[in-house]
C-alpha cells in the first residue's frame, strides 16, 4: 500500500514570514521611554492601595487590578536575583554576541525585578545578590535597550 | 456535575524531521484515536485543535487541519496553548450539553522552525523581547533562582535527565531513549548556565489525540475498560511578565493543583498519586512543579528524587513516558501526558507500564517558565 511512497523524493520549500507592525506602547510605558531617553531616569509606578512599586511601570496593578497612579523616581541601581551566561549565538535576536549575561535584578525602590543585560564584568565573576547599577546608552531612542545594560556597582 | 469520560487516545511516534505534513500527523492520530475507541468519525460531534499560528507559519492554523482532524461538516475550534488547555476546553464543550463527544487534536513541527526565534515572539514587544530573551534564557533565570532559593545543585537537576532519558527506554514512542550518567549531563556542552545541553528537552515533531465523551454517551459507545475517567481538573495563571513573579514561587501550581485535588477528593497527593507526568522541559522544571503540586514539601524535591522515590520502580513514578526531556513536541505534550495517563490506568502502557496504577496525574503548562498551570486528575 505504501510502496509507492518509499520512491517518491520528499520535498522541503524553505520559507520565512517577514511582516511589519507598528505596535502601540501606550501612555504607561510611554513615559516610561521619554523619561528614559530625555532626561535619562528610570520610573516605576506604585499601587495606591497595596503600595507595589512595579518597574518597568504597570498599566494595572497585579494584586489588586488598580491604576498604579503614583508615579516613583528609582535610583537606578539594584541587587541580581538571578542571572545566566548565554553561550549561543542567535544574531538575529541578541543585542550582545555570545558569551553574555542576562541578568534578573531587583530594583532599588522597587518591588520587581527587570530583566536586563549585565555586563563590564567577566561572565562567570557574575554573582546572586551582587549589586549593580544602570549604564545608559549614548543615543537613546525610547526602548529597553536606552539602559544599555547593568554593571557591578564599583 | 456529569461524569466525563476518555474514550480513545493516540500518538505518533515522536521525532525530529517527521516527513509528514502537519495534517498528515493530525490524519493518523484523528485516525488512532478512532480505532483505539472503536467508533467512527461520525461519532465526533465536535473538534478542539491545539497549535500555534507561530510555530506553524500560518495564519488559523487549525483551519488547515480541519478535514484532517474529521471536521468537516462539525464545528472546530482552536486552542493556542499546551495541550492540557486544549483538552480543559473540550471538557468543557464536552459539559455543555451541546455535544456528546469531543476529539481534541494536537501537532507540533518544531523542527521546520527556530524555536529561539518563535519563543522570543512570547515575550512583550514592548519590553523584554529586544533583550533577545527566549525559552532557553528565561529558563535559566529561574533554574538559577530556585537553585538559590533552596540551595540546590546542578547535579541534583542532571538526576533527573538521568530518571527520564531512562524511562524513556521503556517507551518505544520516545525520541531520544538514553542511559546517561549525571556526569554525562554535567558535561555536556553549556547553553545557558546553569543549563547544559541535557538539561533542556529537545524540540520533538509529533501529534497526539483524545476523545472525550459524557459518562451516557461512552456507556454507549465503548465497554467500560476503555473509560478513563476526568476525576479533576485545575488551572490558573501568574503574571504575564518574568520580573512581576518570583521565578522559584510556584503559587499558580499550587493553585490550580489545589482545586484538581478538591474536585477529585483527593486530601494527600503524595500517596493517592500512582504516577505523574509533568512538564519537565527543562531538567529543574520537574523537582519545582512537584513542589508546587504538593507532592513535596518546597525545595525537598531534589531530595526525594535523589532516594528515588520518583523512579519507574519508586513510590511515586514521575514521568514514565521519559517525560518532555525525552521528547518534546510543544503544545502536543500535555495532551500525549493525558493519553500515556489513560493508556496506564487501562494496564496499556506496555514496557513502561506502573502496576496497578489506579490514579494519575497530568501536568501542563502555558508561557514562559511556567506562567500558567492546568492539572489533570484521571482514574478508573
Amino acid at each position: 500500500m505504501s510502496d509507492w511512497k518509499a520512491s517518491v523524493e520528499p520535498m522541503v520549500f524553505p520559507g520565512k514570514i517577514a511582516v511589519p507592525y507598528t505596535w502601540t506602547v501606550g501612555s504607561t510605558l510611554s513615559k516610561f521611554y521619554c523619561e528614559l531617553r530625555d532626561n535619562g531616569k528610570i520610573w516605576a509606578n506604585k499601587c495606591p492601595s497595596c503600595g507595589t512599586v512595579f518597574v518597568p511601570p504597570k498599566v494595572k496593578c497585579i494584586n489588586c487590578y488598580r491604576d498604579p497612579n503614583i508615579w516613583v523616581e528609582l535610583p537606578g541601581t539594584g541587587i541580581v536575583e538571578s542571572y545566566t551566561i548565554v553561550r549561543y549565538e542567535e544574531p538575529m535576536l541578541h543585542p550582545r554576541k555570545a558569551p553574555f549575561v542576562y541578568g534578573l535584578i531587583k530594583m532599588d525602590g522597587a518591588d520587581t525585578c527587570m530583566v536586563h543585560l549585565i555586563d563590564e564584568i567577566e561572565p562567570e565573576k557574575v554573582r546572586v545578590g551582587m549589586r549593580v547599577e544602570a549604564v545608559l546608552s549614548e543615543n537613546r531612542e525610547g526602548n529597553i535597550l536606552d539602559i544599555s545594560h547593568f554593571r557591578p556597582v564599583k | 456535575m456529569e461524569r466525563v469520560a476518555i474514550i480513545g487516545v493516540s500518538q505518533t511516534k515522536y521525532m525530529q524531521n517527521n516527513p509528514l505534513t502537519f495534517a498528515e500527523l493530525v490524519y493518523e492520530v484523528t485516525t488512532k484515536a478512532l480505532e483505539d475507541a472503536g467508533i467512527t468519525v461520525k461519532e465526533i460531534d465536535n473538534v478542539v485543535s491545539v497549535s500555534s499560528d507561530f510555530w506553524d507559519g500560518r495564519t488559523i492554523s487549525s483551519m488547515a487541519i480541519s478535514d484532517a482532524s474529521g471536521a468537516f461538516g462539525k464545528d472546530i475550534t482552536t486552542v493556542e496553548g499546551d495541550g492540557t488547555f486544549g483538552a480543559l476546553y473540550g471538557l468543557m464543550r464536552t459539559l455543555s450539553g451541546s455535544f456528546n463527544t469531543t476529539l481534541v487534536v494536537a501537532h507540533h513541527k518544531g523542527t521546520e522552525s527556530n524555536m529561539r526565534g518563535i519563543t522570543n515572539t512570547a515575550f512583550d514587544p514592548l519590553v523584554e523581547r529586544k533583550l533577545g530573551l527566549d525559552a532557553i534564557s528565561s529558563a535559566a533565570l529561574q533554574a538559577r533562582r530556585y537553585m538559590t532559593k533552596y540551595g540546590l545543585k546542578e547535579e541534583q537537576f542532571a538526576l533527573v535527565s538521568v530518571k527520564n532519558h531512562g524511562n524513556a527506554k521503556r517507551n518505544p514512542l520516545a525520541l531520544f531513549p538514553m542511559e546517561i550518567t549525571v556526569e554525562d549531563v554535567m558535561n555536556s556542552r553549556k547553553i545557558a548556565d546553569p543549563l547544559k545541553l541535557l538539561d533542556c528537552s529537545p524540540v520533538t515533531d509529533g501529534a497526539a489525540a483524545i476523545i472525550l465523551a459524557t459518562e451516557h454517551a461512552a456507556k454507549k459507545l465503548v465497554p467500560p475498560q476503555k473509560c478513563v475517567w476526568v476525576k479533576g481538573v485545575g488551572h490558573c495563571a501568574d503574571a504575564f511578565r518574568l520580573g512581576d513573579r518570583d521565578l522559584a514561587d510556584t503559587r499558580a501550581l499550587a493553585a490550580a493543583a489545589k482545586r484538581a485535588y478538591s474536585m477529585a477528593g483527593i486530601q494527600d497527593p503524595g500517596r493517592e498519586i500512582d504516577l505523574a507526568e509533568v512538564y519537565d522541559a527543562f531538567s529543574y522544571m520537574e523537582p519545582l512543579w512537584l513542589e508546587g503540586l504538593g507532592i513535596c514539601p518546597e525545595g525537598m524535591a531534589c531530595e526525594h528524587l535523589e532516594r528515588g522515590r520518583f523512579d519507574f520502580t519508586g513510590q511515586l513514578p514521575v514521568n514514565p513516558s521519559g517525560g518532555r526531556l525525552s521528547s518534546h513536541p510543544v503544545q502536543v505534550a500535555g495532551l500525549a501526558e493525558i493519553a500515556e495517563c489513560a493508556l496506564q490506568l487501562r494496564g496499556e502502557a506496555g514496557d513502561r507500564q506502573v502496576e496497578g496504577a489506579k490514579t494519575a496525574l497530568a501536568h501542563g503548562v502555558n508561557g514562559m517558565c511556567g506562567q500558567a498551570h492546568c492539572v489533570w486528575i484521571l482514574g478508573k
